[in-house]
This record gives structure tokens, C-alpha cells and sequence, in this order.
């Protein structure tokens, strides 16, 4: 499985076909308490760049983006219940959707963790 | 709002190396390099509802008004606020606004009449910081020949607001938790190295018990790091500062209130004492009259949301038939109320507690009610009867 990390903070993690799209420490970290997810209708299409999900933090709403193309095959119905999941475990059991690769292609414009991290050390 | 220092170099307070030093996040707020939080919003939130909070709010403009007598320093305030100044006792602090010609508030603020001998004709300003810019040129220009206003630059200002505030404080200051509630009193805080000069006042923007200090900048840091060596007490951002005011129902000057709203509308009556009302010789007399005794065709609300989604400021407020009748002035999760809450100005036909709306946040309508405020009980100090 290699994980991929996209400019918005997003990671997406690729087994086979399925992509498991979240967010990223850094994000969660910047976001604060979160209090609030909203989570796409699994069927849903998305295009690489779309509106995945909502995350609101006690501060502000931030948009989630899809870091891929591909139909939404699965959502993670437990964090709407306890949204302090996305701070405490964002790159582990609170990630947002699992997603059905459409185009791999798009995986090669998306950074590896070296590429995060260093991408991350200049914000 | 702008912020009147977008460009331009950020403003610090005296306590900004500390704030660092503490591992705060910096926000630009009101042109200030500002702590939003520190260890996180809801946990700042619960510690100042549980135990005490302290904040920087030095950003906040604080100036005396001079003049020879107390009548004369408060009639000259009074030309700009519809609030009685000139009955205000010895030691007493009142909450008021500026108004414009119209009668649209230009800030709200706080008043103080010192009780300290020598302090006649005195009168303590804290206004908004986005708002000093403004305020003070208008007050300054309102004054009559003998009275004049001092911006004191060489101040800071911190909160401590919380259930154990009065009590920490009353170690360093004596007699501070005797205090009642919208009084002040100068007094000396001890254990903090030198003795250092402080004017208190038990007041706040929280809900909770407490005070505000007012301390030369070159002693802030000292006393602050007093009262931090406290275990009840930890440092508090503007994050929860915001979501604790909300919850007890208190107005953000530039979201919930603005030049356009009159003190009617803003549902903050309590500023026009029944004198002032009769006297009618405040800066938009004849429309905030009639508004109050007719009521005003819209006001602010309350609302609580039924869901988890969190409605913010400019979300469209619509009645249960789908007609938008008013917006969202704040608006967050409340954590001590464990929910979504808000305010917003709705049309006056709406605006009764328990009117189901519906709020529109992307694209969904989110099914809210009209609700009493304060979300949670104000806890201010009441002294005991004697």
C-alpha cells in the first residue's frame, strides 16, 4: 500500500483499486477541535479537485478535497458521531472515504511522504 | 469587517513574547499579532467555565476622560451615549455605546467613574480595539473646552475570568473577590516581585465571575506570570474568548452590532436608562424612541440549531415557509453546550423565543430555533446580603 499527499492536506492511501482518502496531521493540527464532519453520499462521482467532504472546527468550516477521481465506495460513518476522531487519529482510523480509482494516472501528480513533509516544513 | 491593519506591520502587546513562549498560535486580530489558542479551543473554553482563564486583551484602547467635576466630564460623554454617566456611583462601571446621528452604534464600551480620591471629573474608557481609530477622534471632537481625552498607550490589559478567578486574585490583591459585580477599585498586586500598580474592575466577556486589570506595560508580564504560577489558572486565546461571549449572549462589536444597528435592534435596551429616555438628548434620539416604544423591525436573536452542523456568520436565516427574514451575526459550536449555536438579526415578526427557522448552510436548510439568551447561565459575583 503507498500513501500520497496532496498541496491541501489531504492523504490517500492506495490498495489495489481503492484509494482511503483523509486528512493530514498538519491539517487537523491547523484546523483545531473539530466538532463537525460531513461525509459525501457513497456512489457519489467525484472529480480530482471536488468538494469530498466538510470538516468544521470550532473556528471555521474547511472544505475536504477529492486528492483523486474516482466513485465513493465507502464513508466513515463514525466520525459524524465523534468528530474529535479527525484530531486525535487523522491519519489512522479517521480517515473520510474510500474511493474507487478512476484514473492512477493522477496519483503521479500527488507528493510522497518525503515530498509532504519537506513541502510542510515551508508553511 | 476590514481589518483596519491588514497592511501594514502587525501591532504586539506587551505580553506577545510571552504568548510565544507559551506556544500560542498568532492570529492577526484588530492589526495585533494575537494568541487565537493554546492548547486547543474547547479545552481553553472548559477550563474557564470550570476553573480560571486568563487573557490578553491589551489590544483594547483604554483612555481617561478629564474634567473639573463629575457632572461636567459626564455630561460631555453623555452628548454621544444614550447611557445615564452623570448618576453613575462612585466606583460603579457601566456598559454603554457610542451612536451616530442616526442612532447606529459606532462602539460599545465600558465606563468607569474611579472612586479613588483625586480621580473627580475622571472617567475610564475600554473600547473595542478594530474600533479605536474611530472612537477616540468622535470623542475627542465631541468634548466641550475643559475636558479631554487621554489615550493611554502605556497600558496592558488582561482578564481573569472563571469560577476560581476572584479567588486567585484576591492572593496578590487584597479584597479583590469582595468586589461586586460592575465595580473597580485601584489596588496594589503583591507576589509578583515590586508592587505593581493595577486598577481593577469585576467585570468580563464570558459569563463567568471575574475581573479585568489594567497594569503598566512594563508589569504586565510579571503579573501575569503570577498569577499562571497558579495551577487553577491557564492562558486563554481569542478562539475561546469568542465561543465563551457567545454563549453568555455577549455582542461582537462589527458582527452582532454595527453602525447600522441601534441599540433597539441590537436588543440591547439595557443601555438607555429610563432618565436619558426621558431627557431624549442623545445622538438619534427621535429613531431609537420610537423604536423602543414601538419595538424596531428587526432585532437580535438567539438561536439554537437542531442538528451538529455548525451555522456561521452570513448564513441566511429563513422562516419556516422558506422566506428569508434575517442573517446570522456569529455563529459556532458551543461547547458548553455541547451544540451548534448563533445569533443573528431576524425581522421582528419572527423574533419571538421558540420560533422554529431554518438556516441555510451550503445549500441545506438547517432546522434551528429562536432561543433565549444567554445559551448558559451568567454566573456573575453577587455580594452576599448583608
Amino acid at each position: 500500500m503507498t500513501t500520497y499527499y496532496s498541496k491541501d492536506h489531504e492523504w490517500v492511501a492506495v490498495d489495489g483499486d481503492v484509494a482511503t482518502v483523509g486528512i493530514t496531521d498538519y491539517a487537523q493540527s491547523q484546523l483545531g477541535d473539530v466538532v463537525f464532519v460531513e461525509l459525501p453520499e457513497v456512489g457519489k462521482t467525484l472529480a480530482q479537485g471536488d468538494e469530498a467532504a466538510v470538516v468544521e472546527s470550532v473556528k471555521a468550516a474547511s472544505e475536504v478535497y477529492a486528492p483523486i477521481s474516482g466513485d465513493v465506495s465507502e464513508t466513515n460513518d463514525a466520525l459524524v458521531e465523534e468528530p474529535a476522531k479527525v484530531n486525535e487519529d487523522p491519519e489512522g482510523s479517521a480517515w473520510f472515504v474510500k474511493m474507487k480509482v478512476a484514473n492512477p494516472g493522477e496519483l503521479e501528480e500527488l507528493m510522497d511522504e518525503a515530498a509532504y513533509k519537506a513541502f510542510v516544513e515551508t508553511l | 469587517m476590514a481589518d483596519p491593519a491588514a497592511s501594514g506591520p502587525l501591532l504586539e502587546t506587551p505580553l506577545h513574547a510571552l504568548h510565544v513562549e507559551l506556544g500560542a498560535r498568532m492570529v492577526p486580530f484588530a492589526g495585533y499579532d494575537m494568541p487565537v489558542q493554546y492548547e486547543g479551543i474547547i479545552a481553553e473554553h472548559t477550563w474557564t467555565r470550570e476553573s480560571a482563564g486568563l487573557f490578553d486583551v491589551s489590544h483594547m484602547g483604554q483612555a481617561w476622560l478629564v474634567g473639573p467635576d463629575h457632572e461636567t466630564t459626564a455630561r460631555a460623554l453623555q452628548a454621544i451615549v444614550p447611557s445615564a454617566i452623570a448618576s453613575l456611583g462612585e466606583g460603579r462601571i457601566r456598559y454603554t455605546v457610542l451612536l451616530n446621528p442616526q442612532g447606529g452604534i459606532v462602539d460599545d464600551l465600558m465606563v468607569t467613574r474611579p472612586a479613588e480620591p483625586g480621580s473627580e471629573g475622571r472617567l475610564f474608557l475600554v473600547v473595542n480595539a478594530a474600533r479605536k481609530d474611530v472612537d477616540f477622534p468622535m470623542i475627542a471632537a465631541a468634548l466641550p473646552e475643559g475636558v479631554r481625552l487621554e489615550i493611554l498607550e502605556d497600558r496592558a490589559l488582561v482578564a481573569l475570568q472563571g469560577p476560581k478567578a476572584a479567588s486567585v486574585l484576591a492572593k496578590h490583591v487584597a479584597g479583590a473577590d469582595e468586589m461586586g459585580f460592575m465595580t473597580s477599585m485601584d489596588g496594589t498586586f503583591a507576589g509578583a516581585g515590586d508592587d505593581i500598580e493595577v486598577k481593577l474592575s469585576r467585570s468580563g466577556y464570558t459569563g463567568e465571575d471575574g475581573h479585568e486589570i489594567s497594569v503598566p506595560s512594563a508589569s504586565a508580564e510579571a503579573l501575569v506570570r503570577a498569577l499562571l504560577a497558579h495551577d487553577e489558572v491557564k492562558p486563554i486565546g481569542l478562539g475561546a474568548r469568542d465561543s465563551l461571549r457567545l454563549e453568555a449572549g455577549l455582542c461582537l462589536y462589527g458582527h452582532d452590532i454595527d453602525e447600522t444597528t441601534s441599540p433597539v435592534e441590537g436588543n440591547i435596551t439595557f443601555v438607555l436608562q429610563k432618565s436619558r429616555r426621558e431627557a431624549a438628548d442623545f445622538p438619534g434620539a427621535a429613531r431609537i424612541l420610537k423604536e423602543f416604544e414601538e419595538g424596531a423591525s428587526r432585532k437580535r436573536v438567539g438561536f439554537r440549531l437542531e442538528g451538529r452542523a455548525p451555522a456561521r456568520e452570513g448564513a441566511d436565516v429563513l422562516s419556516a415557509d422558506g422566506e428569508k427574514i434575517g442573517v446570522l451575526t456569529s455563529g459556532g459550536f458551543a461547547p458548553s453546550v455541547g451544540a451548534p449555536i448563533a445569533m443573528g438579526t431576524v425581522d421582528a415578526a419572527h423574533a419571538e423565543d421558540g420560533t422554529p427557522v431554518k438556516i441555510l448552510v451550503r445549500g441545506r436548510e438547517l432546522a434551528a430555533h429562536v432561543a433565549a439568551m444567554p445559551f448558559v447561565p451568567q454566573r456573575y459575583y453577587r455580594k452576599p446580603a448583608k
